[in-house]
């Protein structure tokens, strides 16, 4: 098994809500709290296991705003865990999640440096590096409803621009929109072998002015006054 | 990169501390200048020692929760980090057996002496191999990523050792240009080698912010980072350092990490300047120390394209966003984001 995520750039919005659901649930969740520093001051930051950056593609006119989400991408060849020396990083061989043993790590930055995602932080109240958990502790959690068993990041998003689940499976949710919209990894080059995938922006014919009806007789004439009356 | 103080210190002068042991080994191994003195072999392997703990004992205050160090050793099997633990620490046993048989016996051209020796130097060289694949193994910052980095190490380690090793003996009143030509000949060695990897950062890298957003079609550019102030990866990362100024800084290492050095050593060697030597070894360090505050602040980890900042500082981002980034900065200070810790 390996889950994941599937983002979906066609529909995202940029609302910042799976961020904030992430932040709302993994604040009191198994590598609980994401500190913040300063949050009512002048300059607050803190800890966040999900970001959103807004980019544009292109040239006016053949422009578009791409709202970019990112978080763990659970990579099958993570180096994070490799270059850790104290083994307080780890991928579970039984989902593909990887996770940090806070009891463990020691807050040498060193996975954050071999993570080219930026999905590591340190929490320096804790003194431990944190980072997204794929909700490990509610995407098995038997107590909640089965269509709740998803990271809180999916449940949230407004959009539905966020897919959880199996990427081994070939028939999984997340597997046949990969297959059927030309899912991507990001920086392939590297070979981390991420397991979140991202949808490219559907594309659309543009949409045509030549053909809007004409004006009525009286549009037109309204539209004479208002330009010799504007003279 | 964040030029961390902790971590220029550690490789610096644990790096000085393997690279005066290995040439005490060497020094000795081939006699050359007729090997040094039983008690100055001893006071060499002790100030390896003391410069190797310096090293160590800095590294720790880079760890945000050092309580779990002990820890670090653990996994030797696929850590670099791990690895320049594991030697570093059977160093320690090694050089303080050497450095007592030599001393208590008062003999270091012994068998045994000899064995000691050079396994010790061989452990510390083994960790200075760690300690550059450290940075060698990471994909995700090119500048890092090359076989250069743990030869540089070896490189500059050596020269700064064997520097002591020759300042010890000019401070001993022996004008002999054996120790001091091999001093030399190691600094130059070293500056050319790390011309080489100056001119080899210089090149392209294949990761751009296109492969890095998948949009490989058309031009990208950062409208908005999606936070308002600094996070742990601007404050971790996004150090950079401007070309010029970046030249400022190489003139500098070259000035007084090695040219100095290789003057004082010569003019020591030839006429009687007293204390003076000791500049050479600290001037070489000082040089060593800015080569690798550079080391950290050029290298550019790929999560500086995701905020628009590679290569160079703010090349790809938005035009608009650039101009208030620049505006806002104070004078005198040219940063994106204002520091994580001065806030």
């Amino acid at each position: 098994m390996r889950l994941g995520l599937v983002i979906d750039l066609d529909t995202c919005v940029g609302c910042h809500a799976c961020a904030t659901a992430c932040k709302e649930w993994n604040t009191s969740s198994i590598t609980a709290p994401l500190t913040d520093y300063e949050p009512y001051g002048k300059e607050p930051s803190g800890v966040w296991f999900n970001r959103v950056r807004h980019y544009e593609i292109g040239d006016y006119p053949n422009n578009k705003t791409i709202n970019f989400p990112m978080s763990c991408m659970h990579c099958e060849n993570a180096e994070c865990v490799t270059v850790c020396p104290t083994g307080a990083s780890y991928k579970r061989p039984e989902d593909g999640i990887v996770l940090i043993d806070q009891d463990k790590c020691m807050g040498c930055n060193y996975c954050s440096w071999a993570c080219p995602y930026g999905a590591r932080e340190l929490d320096r109240v804790s003194g431990t590096m944190k980072k997204c958990t794929l909700c490990v502790d509610r995407i098995y959690d038997e107590t909640l409803p089965e269509e709740e068993r998803q990271p809180a990041c999916v449940l949230a998003c407004p959009a539905h621009a966020r897919l959880f689940g199996d990427l081994d499976d070939p028939e999984s949710v997340t597997s046949r929109a990969v297959r059927n919209r030309g899912g991507y990894p990001l920086m392939p080059e590297l070979n981390y072998n991420p397991t979140n995938q991202y949808l490219p922006p559907r594309t659309r014919p543009a949409i045509s002015t030549s053909d809007l009806p004409r004006g009525s007789l009286a549009r037109k004439v309204k539209e004479w006054v208002n330009r010799v009356i504007e003279r | 990169m964040n030029p961390s103080l902790a971590v220029i210190f550690l490789t610096l002068f644990s790096g000085a501390g393997f690279g005066l042991m290995a040439m005490v080994a060497v020094v000795n191994d081939f006699a050359i200048d007729g090997a040094l003195s039983p008690l100055r072999t001893a006071i060499l392997v002790a100030l390896a020692l003391l410069l190797v703990t310096m090293g160590m004992v800095s590294s720790t205050a880079h760890l945000a929760n050092p309580k779990n160090a002990w820890r670090a050793f653990t996994r030797w099997r696929t850590s670099w980090l791990a690895r320049e633990g594991v030697f570093a620490v059977l160093f320690y046993p090694l050089a303080i057996a050497y450095l007592g048989w030599v001393f208590f016996m008062n003999n270091d051209r012994d068998g045994v002496a000899l064995l000691l020796g050079n396994v010790t130097a061989l452990v510390g060289l083994v960790t200075i191999f760690c300690q550059g694949m450290i940075y060698a193994c990471l994909r995700t910052i090119r500048q890092w990523h090359t076989p250069l980095v743990p030869a540089n190490f070896y490189a500059l380690g050596l020269a700064a050792g064997m520097t002591v090793l020759a300042t010890s003996r000019l401070l001993a009143h022996r004008h002999d240009l054996a120790m001091v030509s091999i001093a030399c000949s190691l600094l130059v060695a070293a500056a050319v080698m790390k011309a080489i990897y100056y001119f080899w950062i210089g090149a392209p890298s294949g990761t751009t912010l296109q492969t890095a957003t998948g949009f490989t079609g058309g031009r990208v550019r950062l409208l908005d980072q999606g936070h308002t102030f600094g996070t742990f990866l601007t404050h971790e990362f996004s150090n950079c350092i401007g070309p010029r100024r970046a030249l400022r800084f190489k003139i500098a290492v070259y000035v007084l990490g090695f040219l100095a050095p290789i003057a004082i050593l010569l003019a020591a060697a030839h006429a009687a300047i007293g204390l003076a030597v000791l500049l050479a070894p600290l001037l070489a360090f000082i040089g060593i120390g800015l080569e690798r505050y550079l080391f950290f602040v050029e290298a550019q980890h790929v999560v500086n394209l995701y905020h628009g900042r590679m290569p160079g500082p703010l090349p790809q981002m938005h035009p608009a966003l650039r101009a208030t980034a620049e505006n806002k900065a104070p004078a005198g200070k040219r940063r994106l984001v204002p520091s994580y810790d001065e806030r």
